[in-house]
């Protein structure tokens, strides 16, 4: 696992795409966990030559947070250089041609800016490689083909089997990331190449502003009758209607609770 | 009224209401004791419902004539007619000529359309509707089989149904295959889908990259706006959700549950529409191998499906862990049998823990604290075993149990795994 033996490596090459998250509560700028997440996951395979790869500015906001990816254990990281305001997308597809990894992992979201998840599937189209949204783990890794765990909700997983190369998405699911020591994180360096920055000219026309709280959507009773309407709004929310078994014998109320189990369909 | 049959059609005798009406009529008595003769209630000439207040109710018992407003005892005397009238009274509407194509991808989880969907469904509505005299059709896109009945209450004009085994599991390759050439073939002016995490928000993003279309993501708010190219503006969440984006809408639209109200007083026509090209046949470089049976234990506490949860009134914990391998449940714990080392921390339910949404969720002599009664805010039905009846966790559940906690678990223990080596025959066999 020492970074030393990176190059040494004989298993595929595999690019982490890595962004600047931002803390939700102290809005400090850290490791954006989802990315963290992929991270740990390109450190699990065995024999990987992984490398971390960065588009955008560098700055002393972004600089902290990107050390923090270093501290997992990673000598350097490769960092494109890019307005705040640009378009990382043709960027990156540059990079990752001359790079010709065999698998690019990243989270699914950005943490800062609009976050709308569209890198990944930008990125696998312009490339033409198929994307895999939501994985869980990396079970192995064969010369064309991989064999992936998608998450499901329930913590369900499926698996796929995927041809070599493509690009994953990594979300909540996958395992979290390990923590980031502060030595390596020091000592570790940026490769940065300055590329060509293309504005993003769409979103100087919006309007960007802190979350405001969703209204919570009001329980209108259409119904024809006033006694129903009128029930309905002088309802008590929640609350009893349960129903209890006092004084039963314990063969009696095992009954009642497997007929209750097989009704919602959790006996597997 | 022509499609109603004739013994529904309301037939009035002027002259019998006429003598019914007028007590000095020499042949009312007669009329009037033929009964049925006034209905308790029936339609008016202008749509009212009139209701004949002798006709209803029944003599209480000091004499005075009670009405129960509940429906319970004016049902029965209901005109055909109105009978008809309550079943479904909602505007029925067809758009033969639509302007503009609205096309909708719901995501029917379990073959039915889900609450996020009908919301869309909504938005979608919306949309097609803002210019009553050119007004658009709601197109939904649906794959493989699907138990859905209730399209057109839900506001669909047409129903493109793509059917096929190569849209069965997970098959996003073939899907935007099939959504590109509903593109070319419909050219719809918005492409809505839910923002899901599988299936709506991960095959939008696709359809988005293949289309050159910059989607916007996460919206939950839209509003009419002169000075965008689309004529609405719309509100979505941005950066992990902790901004706002208010910007003009795009063609694609990602949207959040509850981004409109869904459709409930029109029936729309839900016709069923044919691909017209044979759809494309392309290589599938993503394989789908087949779901893979998990070990509950191991699923995190949050995303449970099933958990048991223990507290302070287990004594027998080897008996507890035995049930809950035997149950094929999550183990979850209250804060005391946490704080006293039985459980490890990662399993505390509640406040300072986690917020279980399990769709049953067992608790074994715990008393239901207000910290652990957040925790399981979000759980579907839950359970209570447990000594004492008055205790908080008893009023919450659905099932209340009360007795001795490690006997009556003991007995569950023994009764699923007689279920399951049941099952186990019955399947060999």
């Amino acid at each position: 696992m020492s970074p030393e033996h990176a190059p040494l490596r004989s298993g595929p090459r595999v690019a982490v795409l890595v962004s600047v998250g931002r803390h939700p509560v102290t809005g400090r700028p850290r490791r954006a966990d989802q990315d963290a997440r992929a991270v740990e996951l390109a450190l699990g395979l065995e024999q990987a030559d992984t490398r971390l790869l960065h588009a955008g500015r560098h700055d002393d906001d972004s600089d902290s947070a990107l050390r923090g990816y270093l501290g997992m254990g990673f000598d350097s990281l490769e960092l494109i250089e890019q307005n705040a305001d640009a378009d990382v997308v043709p960027a990156l597809v540059e990079a990752l041609r001359t790079q010709s990894p065999r698998l690019v992992l990243t989270g699914a979201h950005a943490e800062t800016g609009e976050g709308s998840g569209m890198l990944p599937w930008l990125l696998a189209e312009a490339l033409g490689w198929p994307v895999v949204g939501g994985l869980a783990a990396i079970e192995k890794i064969e010369r064309d083909t991989a064999t992936l765990l998608q998450a499901l909700p329930r913590g369900r997983r499926r698996r796929l089997r995927v041809r070599l190369p493509f690009v994953a998405t990594v979300d909540q699911s996958a395992a979290p990331a390990r923590q980031s020591a502060f030595g390596p994180a020091r000592r570790g360096g940026f490769e940065a190449v300055a590329k060509e920055s293309r504005a993003d000219e769409l979103q100087a026309v919006w309007q960007v502003a802190p979350a405001r709280k969703r209204p919570a959507r009001l329980k209108v009773v259409k119904s024809g009758s006033a006694r129903d309407r009128f029930k309905a709004a002088a309802a008590k929310s929640g609350g009893g209607g349960g129903k209890v078994l006092e004084d039963a014998t314990p063969d009696q109320g095992a009954e009642a609770i497997m007929a209750l189990l097989r009704e919602e369909g959790v006996l597997r | 009224m022509s499609d109603l049959d004739l013994s529904s059609a309301v037939r009035r005798d002027p002259r019998r209401e006429w003598i019914l009406r007028n007590r000095l009529h020499p042949e009312h008595a007669a009329l009037a004791a033929t009964g049925a003769a006034s209905p308790a209630e029936w339609l008016g000439p202008n749509g009212v419902t009139r209701r004949d207040p002798r006709a209803v109710g029944f003599i209480g018992p000091n004499g005075i004539r009670r009405i129960d407003r509940s429906g319970a005892q004016h049902g029965a005397g209901a005109t055909p007619g109105a009978r008809a009238a309550a079943a479904d009274n909602r505007q029925r509407i067809e758009i033969d000529d639509p302007a503009f194509v609205i096309a909708v991808v719901p995501d029917l989880p379990g073959g039915r359309l889900s609450s996020h969907d009908r919301d869309l469904l909504g938005l979608a509505r919306r949309l097609a509707d803002a210019d009553p005299t050119a007004p658009g059709a709601v197109v939904a896109i649906t794959f493989g089989e699907h138990r859905e009945s209730d399209f057109g209450g839900a506001g669909v004009d047409r129903l493109l149904s793509l059917s096929g085994e190569r849209f069965s599991g997970y098959a996003p390759e073939a899907r935007l295959a099939a959504l590109g050439s509903v593109e070319q073939e419909l050219t719809p002016r918005h492409w809505l889908l839910p923002d899901s995490t599988l299936g709506g928000g991960e095959l939008g993003r696709r359809l988005a990259a293949r289309l050159g279309e910059r989607p916007a993501t996460g919206v939950w708010q839209l509003e009419t706006a002169a000075d965008s190219d689309s004529g609405w503006r719309c509100t979505a969440r941005g950066a992990a959700g902790s901004s706002d984006i208010v910007r003009p809408l795009p063609r694609m639209v990602l949207a959040l549950a509850e981004c409109a109200e869904p459709v409930s007083d029109t029936l729309h026509a839900a016709r069923p529409l044919e691909a017209a090209h044979s759809l494309p046949e392309g290589l599938a470089r993503i394989e789908d191998l087949g779901e893979i049976a998990i070990d509950p234990a191991e699923v995190a506490l949050a995303e449970a499906e099933f958990v048991l949860s223990a507290g302070n009134g287990i004594r027998d914990w080897d008996g507890y862990h035995d049930a809950a391998r035997t149950l094929g449940a999550a183990e979850g714990a209250s804060r005391v049998a946490v704080d006293n080392g039985f459980m490890p921390r990662n399993r505390q339910v509640g406040a300072t823990g986690t917020w279980v949404s399990a769709r049953v969720y067992i608790a074994v002599g715990i008393s239901g604290a207000v910290q652990h009664l957040q925790g399981i805010e979000r759980c579907d039905k839950v359970i209570a075993i447990n000594l004492d009846p008055n205790c908080d966790m008893v009023k919450r559940a659905d099932l209340a149990v009360i007795g001795d906690a490690e006997a009556i678990l003991a007995t569950l223990a023994e009764r699923v795994a007689a279920w399951r080596a049941e099952q186990e025959t019955r399947h060999v066999a």
